[in-house]
């Protein structure tokens, strides 16, 4: 297909001779990919539209603080102290309360999923309370096919029974020892917090990979890069013409998101704006790079959106240490990680939100997020002249 | 274009179906790209997406160097989510260890622990938690209240044994992530082939220029749009049952629900999902708006549905709006089988739902490209 840009060695040395980098020719390329890439209505609701719901549904859906847990609560005893420790769960915050006298309704509605678990009062639930043995008060039954919120259940619980027991003034003995838990950089322990700066690196990758992916894809598809390419342009200023304007989309997007991070959802910038465009500026490299590699190797659009999703997008939302601790997962999934950009990315950006300039931290992300550029783009390079000798 | 209402002619549809199955399908590449990322993906996430905590490093500063101290190091050195204790000998350099990310927590022992503890008072033990992983160090502080109530009762063995409740998880005894993780997934993952198949499907046509001859052809509304959401419909069902059957045969997760009644529910999922893709793809010019718009419609779908975060965690408006998400359905159906064993009245509750949905869209679906088509 590509017979007219298959140059013989002979007339190699003249065409290298003409294409020799030039500012004004550069900034023509520039300029008419902005415009195409602004034209598109598609381009602006990526870069803006998605952005901005992305960080809202961060900062007010996806939320791991559980704030209303659904139980039931059955009272098998109708003894008084039984009848005071229900009342403390229904009149717990954090708790949202049906009372039953029967397992059998609520644990079918465990089932169905409106309630989270329940908590059983016993009958001789005042003796277990007298004689301090060891014998447990109250058994808690958890929906465990949702992990996190079923632990959630056993610590509320059990927190709602240990305040019960304090307040009847008994002679708890103090413990031993007491651990006095500080919360460094989100005294709050708002999950929206951390999930906020975060979700930058995952629009960043939208734009820097997705986006970038399907616009050369396409360029390719129609045959228009070959044509580019024949022209007196050099390759470099072609992927710079190329990929200029989507860095400045992006450096844009972050900047915006950054704004709606700080000013409407609440997240405090502790660092410098300038660490802040510093980190994301090196993100783009390999988010660009990966882009270009994709759409260098498929040269069509459905292939090319098929693996930006599944080597760009969705690593960077369950790899990055993004939402899931990277250290809980097993050995070989954690070395995946390290081939992540956005792994490095998540981290710096939660750090300059939350914590600070803290150099210490930066330089060795920055350093391994420039180095995975460079080696996408030499890929990226080596595929587009395969692609022109095919 | 008169006729076009009227007319339904199954060769013609026969046709039409295995037309836009080759049109997928042909291509090796393509046909790779359908199959062997989303089981790839399966394979990767379903280790990786926990919210548990294992292999934390955690600093310890002991100024004490006492006997409880020491008992208190010693039991952290052995426990299981820890992978590393850094011992330090000043507090900056604890701080620095949280500052650069490297522990999740830190103890600062003082130096008049043990003599507290030994005279009969509380040792209090000043621990700094990273509130960057504000989730994670939350029970990481509940894993080590745990490891201080043991040293605890230690010293004074007549204490009784702080456990006022005992836990029972159902459906899921050890509460392991990927057993609510797996099942998702599945959905998930064929949810965004099947849409990125649909959206591209009229927009592809539009952009090399062939919907015109599909226009001057004798072609139904209805035969458009059945031809052209059939193979995504089979393949979307074909990749949700791979999965399944991998979540049950490889990740060995148990099924104790209906097998039919998931099976309707995931066809009616997907044809769902496929109704709502060729919505996107009758409004977009190119495929790349049509790409684009899948993915602004799918990544916020999969984020209210309930599978990173429960639904009921979210604002009451947006829980609503959680309703309308087939995927939130689909997922209560999903893990109801799989763990649950649902009885079937509580997955036609879900089901009827994802019915109208699946109506609703295929309905507009129709619509929109009769609209196109005129």
């Amino acid at each position: 297909m590509s017979s007219a840009v298959r140059t013989n060695p002979s007339v190699r040395a003249p065409v290298a001779a003409i294409r020799r980098f030039d500012p004004a020719r550069l900034r023509a390329l520039v300029l008419k990919e902005s415009l195409q890439a602004i034209r598109d209505p598609s381009t602006l609701l990526i870069a803006f539209v998605l952005p901005t719901v992305l960080l809202f549904l961060f900062a007010y859906a996806v939320s791991l603080d559980v704030s209303k847990v659904r139980i039931g609560v059955v009272l098998e005893s109708p003894s008084a102290s039984a009848q005071a420790l229900a009342a403390t769960f229904a009149g717990t915050r954090y708790l949202d309360v049906t009372f039953a006298h029967d397992r059998r309704e609520v644990s079918e509605q465990v089932v169905s999923g409106r309630l989270r678990g329940f908590v059983v009062i016993p009958q001789d639930f005042e003796r277990r309370l007298a004689e301090r043995s060891g014998q447990p008060l109250l058994q808690v039954i958890a929906d465990g096919s949702q992990p996190n919120t079923a632990n959630y259940v056993a610590n509320y619980a059990q927190g709602v029974v240990q305040t019960w027991r304090a307040g009847l003034g008994a002679e708890t003995p103090s413990a031993a020892v007491v651990l006095n838990p500080r919360y460094w950089f989100n005294a709050e322990l708002e999950s929206r917090r951390a999930l906020v700066p975060g979700a930058i690196a995952i629009v960043m990758t939208i734009i820097g990979t997705m986006l970038t992916a399907l616009v050369v894809a396409r360029e390719w598809e129609r045959g228009t890069m070959e044509a580019v390419l024949s022209t007196p342009a050099s390759v470099v200023e072609i992927l710079i013409g190329k990929l200029l304007p989507y860095f400045a989309l992006g450096m844009l997007s972050t900047l915006g998101a950054a704004a709606l991070a700080v000013f409407v959802f609440d997240v405090p910038l502790r660092g410098s704006l300038a660490a802040l465009l510093l980190l994301s500026a090196v993100f783009m490299v390999p988010a660009l790079g990966q882009g270009l590699l994709i759409s260098s190797v498929t040269r069509n659009q459905f292939l090319a959106a098929q693996i930006a999703l599944f080597s760009g997008f969705l690593p960077a939302f369950m790899l990055s240490g993004f939402l899931y601790e990277i250290d809980a997962m097993p050995a070989p999934i954690r070395a995946i990680t390290w081939l992540i950009p956005a792994r490095y990315f998540v981290s710096s950006l939660k750090t300059v939100f939350l914590a600070g300039d803290v150099w210490a931290a930066f330089v060795p992300n920055l350093l391994a997020m420039g180095v995975i550029g460079a080696l996408l783009f030499l890929l990226a390079k080596r595929a587009t002249r395969k692609n022109l000798e095919a | 274009m008169m006729q076009r209402s009227g007319t339904f002619d199954f060769t013609r549809l026969r046709a039409q179906f295995i037309k836009e199955a080759l049109s997928i399908l042909r291509d090796p590449r393509s046909r790779m790209v359908v199959f062997v990322p989303p089981l790839l993906q399966l394979l990767v996430f379903a280790f990786a997406a926990t919210l548990e905590v294992r292999n934390v490093d955690i600093a310890v500063h002991d100024q004490d160097a006492g006997r409880w101290s020491h008992e208190l190091v010693t039991r952290l050195d052995s426990a299981q989510f820890i992978n590393e204790v850094h011992h330090v000998t000043s507090s900056q350099e604890l701080r620095g260890l949280i500052d650069r990310g490297k522990v999740i927590a830190a103890l600062d022992i003082p130096v008049d622990f043990s003599r507290a503890i030994a005279a009969g008072r509380s040792g209090e033990v000043q621990v700094l938690v990273d509130g960057r992983r504000s989730n994670s160090g939350q029970i990481t502080v509940g894993y080590l209240s745990s490891i201080a109530a043991d040293v605890g009762a230690e010293v004074s063995s007549d204490a009784v044994p702080s456990a006022p409740v005992v836990v029972r998880n159902w459906f899921n005894p050890n509460l392991t992530y990927r057993w609510f993780i797996v099942p998702g997934l599945s959905g998930i993952l064929a949810l965004f082939s099947a849409l990125l198949i649909t959206s591209l499907s009229i927009a592809r046509e539009r952009e090399l220029g062939t919907f015109d001859q599909l226009l001057v052809s004798p072609t139904s509304t209805p035969e458009i749009i059945i031809s052209k959401s059939l193979p995504a419909l089979a393949i979307g069902t074909g990749l949700g049952l791979l999965m399944m059957g991998a979540a049950v045969g490889l990740f060995r997760i148990p099924f104790s629900g209906s097998f039919w009644l998931l099976l309707a529910s995931l066809v009616l999922f997907i044809l769902s999902v496929v109704g709502i893709g060729l919505m996107i793809s009758a409004i977009s010019a190119t495929q790349q708006q049509a790409i684009l718009g899948a993915f602004s419609i799918g990544v916020p779908a999969v984020l209210m549905s309930g599978f990173a975060t429960p639904v009921e965690n979210m604002p009451t408006l947006l829980q609503w709006l959680a309703q309308g998400i087939p995927l939130t359905h689909f997922l209560i159906i999903v893990e109801g089988s799989f763990l649950k064993a649902m009885s079937p009245g509580d997955i036609l509750a879900s089901l009827w739902p994802l019915a109208l949905i699946a109506l609703v869209s295929l309905t507009m679906a129709t619509v929109f490209v009769r609209g196109r088509l005129q």
